[in-house]
């Protein structure tokens, strides 16, 4: 087990990079700490699975770093650096029986044949597929196989990290919660560093510890659950994560009011005038309705009712907001006004979160 | 309940028909006629029943050819499919260099076969022949015309040289076929070469090998032009396989009748061994199925 340190890393597809727009990852500092599970959150294409096998190397990164223990394995082959990684889509050796399958790493690295015996079938039984060890790999069903390719990188016991991209993508919901719960146990049990990739924030969000978030071959933001919902450093954070995500509005912002055309937003804190393009944003679940005229005039358009609560889409000048009402509330009809928690509201400059300056509006 | 038939719609297919009768089905049934009677010319014809396959089947001629013929493909085989696996895993697997390589492999298939046959000749020959005349410089006699094991090597080597590439081109389209997520899993396992070779590649390309000993069989069983041109079936009758055999009986002795019954038996035996081999490689695929 190791601690895992990315250094000023980048990467890029090209032969010969130019412009930042070549790189698939842009400069990417980072940390791993030994025994944390993380997730690795971002829309398809951000450089996810590229940051994924540079760490395992199967990639070598055009610049930049990669230390296991403050050791440099920046141009080590995979084999020297003791990492497992699971695929998206499932990878077995079609030949082989399912014992055979799982065996495979431990036998490669010449382990003994009783210590196999009992670890294959410790593994087996943990994905569930203990009754299957001796068919052969070839007939097995898609999710059945994908089990196999994370037993097979679950296996060995002394990796440096285990790395998953978008293992459950072909595993039925079911399942697929009964296996992310048991990876959770693996980890709490034997405290590998695990580094989950998905595109799903419920996925990253029941998986990990810590979520780092990726947009654009960039790391937006790492951090708690929480801390991602509340204090969101980027907009892409803001409105990747939440369901739905978080309303954003260009303002103008100036000490601790938001100009939105003709109407006025008492802000949580104090903000010197951030340049660029400022924006508001407000987590749905932060946002009331009210009678106070004050309020922003919305139309109601839409209500969905999705069980526990129901989401109310409103319009305003042209954009769509979201807010998000607790069972029991009287629905909201025709034109109404709403109202944002002031402390609730983040402050963004150019898709960066702002610091204010002072405290909130008295 | 009232279905509309129109049975002019066989006329539809009759020129199909013709074309096969005229390409396959009258010839063919001409060589049955032959086989089954005797003719002194004049279109005058008498039965003779099973004669000419019971005299075809008692002469060592034809077993000979037949021992001949199976040590041949048997061999071919046993050098073109490892050959041509061990080439395709070494070829560059994109970029510039592999089209070029393509191209190369591509090029001894698209020689018209007596032309190989020829370029081997001429190579194999001890008095302007590089093969030949290099190998008399260090003692060796490479005379076609009188050394059988020469002969052998040479149309053996002719074959290899000939079609290898069709070995090769099958292979590495079927690795090309190979997700890279396959690999990259073996480089975390921990794979060695061998076992990357043994448990990734080998089954995957299962499918176009079985094509490729099919093709090859069959071919290399029908093989005439190319040990026509360099050897000749000599010497003696050293690398005299089925049909330059058939070729001697029917046009050199213009013996009709034994060569009809014998291109019956050697055409059964095709189908034969053909169909075995397909049956046999099936089942393997089946059987295993089955233990899962």
């Amino acid at each position: 087990m190791a601690r895992i340190e990315l250094k000023d890393l980048a990467h890029s597809y090209l032969p010969k990079p130019g412009g930042e727009d070549d790189f698939a990852l842009k400069t990417i500092d980072l940390d791993w700490d030994d025994g944390g599970a993380y997730a690795l959150l971002g829309a398809s294409g951000c450089g996810k699975s590229t940051l994924l096998n540079i760490i395992s190397g199967l990639l070598e990164p055009t610049r930049g770093q990669i230390l296991f223990d403050g050791a440099d394995m920046t141009h080590a082959p995979t084999t020297a650096r003791n990492i497992a990684q699971v695929f998206q889509f499932p990878v077995v050796y079609d030949t082989m029986t399912v014992r055979d399958n799982l065996a495979f790493p431990l036998r490669n690295r010449g382990m003994q044949a009783s210590y196999i015996k009992d670890r294959v079938q410790q593994i087996a039984q943990m994905i569930g597929m203990d009754s299957q060890l001796s068919r052969k790999a070839r007939g097995l069903t898609a999710d059945e196989k994908q089990k196999i390719s994370l037993g097979r990188g679950m296996v060995r016991e002394d990796v440096n990290a285990i790395l998953f991209d978008e293992p459950l993508t072909v595993i039925d919901p079911h399942m697929k919660w009964e296996l992310r719960t048991q990876l959770k146990q693996l980890h709490r049990e034997f405290g590998h560093t695990m580094i989950y990739v998905t595109h799903d924030q419920t996925e990253a969000l029941t998986f990990a510890d810590k979520v780092v978030v990726m947009h654009d071959g960039r790391v937006v933001q790492l951090g708690t659950p929480e801390e991602l919902f509340e204090r969101p450093e980027h907009t892409f954070v803001g409105y990747f994560i939440g369901s739905p995500g978080m309303n954003l509005l260009d303002a103008k912002i100036d000490g601790n009011m938001a100009t939105i055309g003709s109407h006025q937003i008492p802000l949580g804190a104090g903000y010197k005038s951030p340049e660029g393009h400022t924006q508001i944003g407000i987590r749905p679940e932060f946002v009331t309705f009210t009678t106070d005229a004050s309020g922003l005039p919305v139309q109601v358009t839409q209500v969905e009712d999705v069980g526990r609560h129901r989401i109310v889409r409103v319009g305003f000048e042209g954009n769509t907001l979201c807010a998000v009402l607790p069972e029991g509330t009287p629905l909201p009809e025709g034109t109404q006004h709403i109202a944002f928690m002031p402390e609730q509201i983040g402050v963004f400059a150019n898709d960066w979160r702002v610091t204010p300056q002072t405290g909130g509006a008295s | 309940m009232d279905k509309p038939q129109n049975n002019r719609a066989w006329f539809m297919v009759l020129p199909v028909l013709l074309l096969v009768a005229f390409s396959a089905i009258i010839p063919l049934m001409t060589v049955v006629n032959y086989a089954f009677n005797d003719t002194f010319g004049n279109n005058a014809f008498f039965w003779v029943g099973v004669e000419w396959f019971k005299e075809t089947l008692e002469s060592d001629r034809m077993w000979g050819a037949l021992q001949r013929q199976l040590i041949f493909s048997f061999t071919i085989l046993a050098i073109e499919v490892p050959l041509g696996i061990a080439v395709a895993l070494a070829m560059p697997k994109k970029g510039v260099w592999a089209s070029v390589c393509l191209v190369l492999f591509a090029l001894p298939l698209l020689i018209p076969w007596n032309v190989v046959g020829t370029i081997w000749q001429v190579f194999a020959r001890i008095d302007i022949g590089l093969l030949g005349y290099s190998l008399g410089l260090i003692g060796i006699d490479f005379n076609l015309g009188q050394n059988a094991s020469a002969a052998w090597v040479s149309v053996i080597m002719m074959d290899v040289w000939h079609w290898t590439s069709l070995v090769v081109l099958l292979a590495y389209a079927g690795l090309q076929s190979i997700p890279d997520a396959y690999y990259q899993a073996a480089k975390i396992d921990q794979a060695s070469r061998w076992a990357v070779f043994r448990y990734v590649e080998l089954p995957k390309l299962k499918g176009v090998l079985l094509i490729a000993v099919l093709l090859r069989f069959m071919d290399s069983f029908m093989i005439y032009t190319e040990p026509f041109v360099v050897t000749g079936g000599g010497p003696g009758s050293a690398t005299t396989f089925l049909s330059i055999d058939l070729v001697k009986m029917a046009l050199g002795q213009f013996d009709l009748g034994p060569a009809a019954a014998f291109s019956i038996m050697y055409f059964l035996v095709i189908l034969l061994v053909s169909w075995a081999f397909y049956t046999i490689m099936v089942n393997l695929d089946r059987e295993e199925e089955r233990n899962e």
